[in-house]
């Protein structure tokens, strides 16, 4: 078994605007993705964020002080609005679970590394 | 044969399948191209004096697997973990049964080839993990395919091993389902490649048609482990009857010879033939990959079957583009179905066709290369100067932009 985490970008707005059937199509959507990894894997995480415009930045500052600042780290037009981080197969699984998802969202699969000689707290 | 040629047929013809052996049976990627590299590096060394083995691929595939099993054994000792490519037996729960058994040996080349042309691989990168690992050419020669220097090569085919490993790209066959869009991206990417061979460089090597002679190969290994789809049969007939030209092409002294003026008789004929056996019969395709392969093959053998220029089948060659246009509406295909429009309607009908192009391919040098020798056939030569000067001055290919200056100065001269 193969780790993912899938990240979710789609445009700000685009669920405020949503119709409650709209809603419906996205919940339906987000289930056969669940079911799909179920089904293949197992899922170990997932969320779905708060806009972006809520989000707060701690950066490297110019000496040892950390730089405080309102945002996210990138601006975009797509921001990340959600994510599962997954037990798969393989790539293939993860994008046909990743195909099942709201065809408004743009889908970034990203492998998750193991670090030799770490171990978590 | 000498040792050495025996070893460039066997680099050859069991490149992919030794490839393919050594992988479903250790699973890292990073480790068996380099071993089966240095075993042949051995071979060469070791051949002229030792005297060529009973069974030579049998010797290339014993001397790999040992230095793969040194390797191990040094990461061992050392405590490290690498990761392994994901195969079949860990599939058991994902993506569906398999197409088909088939013989095992077919079935492991059959796996490579998909795991090289995956959809997650950049087409230029699945194209020089699919020329190395499936028909074993060298970096070198890949490198020189692509126009790019050895080491960027290089690099480009280590990120591609290290993410097919990483983001755990499967060796294994997708089921039935899946199998014909994998193997339509493996037509994509081989046809990527071959064309690669015929893209003018900027400098003086204007062909590299030899190195597009892989990529036809390419396609013959997976036709062969896939007989009778229809995207990789389309694709032979068109890469062959492209590829027959070859030799015609390049006039002694290194210049273009454009397709009316080649001799004939330096076409490949045998590869004609085949390609036409193959298109013989091919009903026309719902799906636009297979039929846009196939059109463009009817519009090659038009050609190909013509004994002069001056016998070309031009309203065959007309009704090819036309549907091709419908298929693939693109202005490269409309330039090109200009060309065939001049020939069969005249050069006035031919420039009524070009209108509109220069929009829409505005770098291009070929619209106004097309247009100059249109001008030029009804005599208005001032104005034919006057786009050939635009088109030899947007060339980036040295033979290519002689060819044009040759054209323009005879109008000039007369």
């Amino acid at each position: 078994m193969k780790r993912y985490v899938v990240l979710i970008a789609y445009r700000p707005g685009e669920w405020e605007q949503a119709s409650a059937e709209e809603r419906r199509e996205y919940f339906d959507a987000h289930h056969a993705f669940e079911r799909y990894v179920d089904e293949h894997g197992r899922r170990l995480s997932s969320g779905a964020l708060c806009d972006a415009d809520t989000a707060t930045t701690v950066h490297p500052g110019r000496s040892d002080e950390r730089v405080v600042t309102d945002g996210p780290f990138v601006e975009l037009a797509e921001q990340v609005g959600g994510y599962y981080d997954v037990e798969l197969p393989d790539l293939d699984a993860a994008i046909a679970a990743a195909r099942l998802m709201p065809a408004a969202y743009t889908v970034e699969i990203r492998p998750v590394m193991v670090i030799e000689g770490y171990e978590s707290v | 044969m000498t040792p050495d040629e025996v070893l460039s047929a066997v680099v050859r013809d069991e490149w992919g399948r030794l490839v393919a052996l050594l992988l479903g049976r250790f699973r890292r990627l990073d480790l068996v191209e380099d071993a089966l590299a240095d075993a042949t590096e051995a071979a060469a060394r070791r051949w002229p004096g030792d005297g060529v083995p009973d069974d030579p691929a049998a010797w290339l595939h014993v001397a790999a697997r040992r230095r793969v099993l040194d390797r191990l054994r040094a990461e061992a000792m050392a405590g490290r973990k690498q990761p392994l490519l994901v195969d079949e037996a860990e599939r058991t729960t994902g993506g569906g049964a398999m197409a088909d058994p088939g013989g095992l040996v077919e079935d492991d080349r059959l796996r490579l080839v998909l795991l090289c042309c995956h959809p997650a691989l950049a087409p230029e990168v699945a194209a020089a993990l699919a020329l190395r690992l499936v028909v074993g050419v060298t970096t070198a020669d890949i490198a020189r395919l692509f126009l790019v220097p050895e080491p960027t090569m290089a690099a480009r085919i280590t990120r591609g091993k290290k993410k097919i490993v990483a983001a755990g790209i499967p060796y294994g066959v997708p089921g039935a389902d899946a199998l014909p869009d994998r193997l339509a991206t493996v037509a994509q990417v081989a046809y990527l490649a071959f064309t690669a061979g015929y893209a003018p460089g900027s400098g003086p090597d204007l062909l590299r048609a030899d190195l597009a002679g892989e990529a036809v190969r390419l396609v013959r290994v997976t036709l062969a482990l896939r007989p009778d789809e229809p995207v990789l049969r389309a694709l032979l007939a068109l890469v062959l009857l492209q590829h027959s030209r070859r030799d015609a092409r390049v006039g002694p002294d290194g210049s273009l010879v454009l397709l009316p003026d080649q001799d004939r008789s330096r076409w490949h004929h045998d590869e004609v033939h085949e390609a036409l056996a193959v298109l013989d019969g091919m009903p026309p395709a719902a799906d636009p990959l297979v039929e846009s392969y196939r059109l463009q093959a009817l519009i090659g053998a038009a050609h190909a079957t013509a004994p002069t220029a001056g016998d070309t089948r031009w309203d065959v060659v007309c009704d090819a583009y036309d549907a091709l246009a419908r298929v693939n509406p693109s202005p490269a295909v409309r330039l090109a179905a200009a060309v065939a429009v001049a020939e069969r309607d005249g050069p006035e009908a031919g420039l009524r066709a070009l209108d509109g192009l220069d929009a829409e391919l505005p770098t291009s040098h070929r619209v106004p290369a097309v247009r100059g020798e249109l001008l030029a056939r009804i005599g208005r030569d001032a104005e034919a100067v006057v786009a050939l000067d635009v088109a030899i001055d947007r060339c980036g290919n040295d033979v290519e932009r002689a060819h044009l200056a040759a054209r323009r100065d005879g109008l000039t001269a007369g």
